[in-house]
Formats: structure tokens, C-alpha cells, sequence
């Protein structure tokens, strides 16, 4: 789902090429700094899928602290998870090369 | 195709390129995905909150997990009920619902941004 903002990305890439230099060098950064904007955003929708499930059962008039601070803390915990599995599974590569 | 890839993003006839106005219209199509997205995932969960049994119509079918199962819920009988909470009808469901999902979507946006930059902080 994420890759319909970045193909609009990659389209304006290939129109990059019709431009002088000095406006591609100025583009280019434009888009690097959108397509960081697009990243942010699509891990969030990534975090919603997951978290809202953990955090909310019944939608009220407004969300309260403990919610809020389940959301919060359902953030953390991902990129802790992400962290962990990242240099556990770097251990398990290195330790099977040998 | 007059102008190639250019006509999409802001190219003239004479084929000369305004970043400016290319980066413009980059932002309106990023946002109009994003809102399709938002739209997509927001109903999903809307969905599974406000609808259990599917009835015949929105405000025919059932919330789930509601008791008494096996009643129709139907408009304005909700008052006559003594219930003090009465769980509100699908249609106010959706509506909280959705309000709830884009306040859950800020709180983890703020809660995201917040550990990138302690990250940053870090490094």
C-alpha cells in the first residue's frame, strides 16, 4: 500500500532527466526530503495497523491517558522489537558463517 | 505523448521545466495518496469496531460483542431503553470511530517523531 507515493516518486525521477542541471540538483533534493516525509508517513499507517488493535477497544468521544500512553509505549516497543531482532538475527549470520 | 513524463508535472508546450511548480503538484498527489490510504485502513478498523453481524442495512446490523444478540437496533429506540450506557447506534459508531483513529494517528505521529529525534540524539 505504501508504494503508490513512492511510485509518484519514481515517475518524477525519470522526469528529472528533461531538466538542466542546476534545477535536477535542486529537485533531487526537494524529492529526497519528500520521499523521507512519505517514509514517516507510511510507518505510521504500518504502527496504526498494529497498535490500534492493542490499544483501543471501544472508540469513545475522545481518547484517554491510558490509550494515549498505550499508543505511545506500542511505538517503543516496536523499534525496541525491531532493534532486537535486528542484532540478534546479525549474531545468528555471523556465528553460522563460521 | 506532447511533452513525456513533463505534462504530468508541470511542463509547458515548450517542454521547460519549473521545479517549483513540479514540486507543487509531487505534494498534492503525495497527500491525495496518503489520504486514500488514511481512508482505506481507517474503514477497515471502523469496520471491525462498529460491525458485528452484518444486517440489512448500516443501522440494522449489530455492534460486536454487544448482548442480546439476535436484536435489531433500531433508530430513536435507544432512549426508551433504561440503559444508562447504551452502546451508540453503527452510525454514530463510525463517526466516533473515525475521529478516534486520526487521534490515535496523531498520537503515535508525535510518538514516532519523538523517538527518531531521541534516536538522533544518540547517534
Amino acid at each position: 500500500m505504501r508504494k503508490h507515493s513512492c511510485r509518484k516518486v519514481a515517475s518524477l525521477r525519470r522526469t528529472m532527466a528533461e531538466l538542466g542541471e542546476a534545477d535536477e540538483a535542486e529537485l533531487q533534493r526537494l524529492v529526497a526530503a519528500e520521499q523521507q516525509k512519505a517514509q514517516f508517513t507510511a510507518q505510521v499507517h504500518h504502527f496504526m495497523e498494529l497498535c490500534w488493535d492493542k490499544c483501543v477497544e471501544k472508540p469513545g468521544n475522545r481518547l484517554d491517558s491510558r490509550t494515549e500512553n498505550c499508543l505511545s509505549s506500542c511505538v517503543d516497543r516496536f523499534i525496541d522489537t525491531t532493534l532486537a531482532i535486528t542484532s540478534r538475527f546479525a549474531q545468528i549470520v555471523q556465528k553460522g558463517g563460521q | 505523448m506532447e511533452g513525456g513524463f513533463g505534462s504530468d508535472f508541470g511542463g509547458s508546450g515548450s517542454g521547460k521545466l519549473d521545479p517549483g511548480l513540479i514540486m507543487e503538484q509531487v505534494k498534492v498527489q503525495i497527500a491525495v495518496a496518503n489520504a486514500q490510504e488514511l481512508l482505506q485502513r481507517m474503514t477497515d478498523k471502523c469496520f471491525r469496531k462498529c460491525i458485528g453481524k452484518p444486517g440489512g442495512s448500516l443501522d440494522n446490523s449489530e455492534q460486536p460483542g454487544r448482548p442480546g444478540a439476535g436484536v435489531r437496533a433500531v433508530p430513536g429506540a435507544a432512549k426508551s431503553r433504561a440503559e444508562p450506557c447504551a452502546p451508540p447506534l453503527p452510525q454514530k459508531c463510525i463517526a466516533m470511530c473515525m475521529d478516534r483513529y486520526m487521534d490515535a494517528w496523531n498520537t503515535v505521529s508525535r510518538a514516532y517523531n519523538s523517538r527518531l529525534q531521541r534516536e538522533r540524539a544518540n547517534m
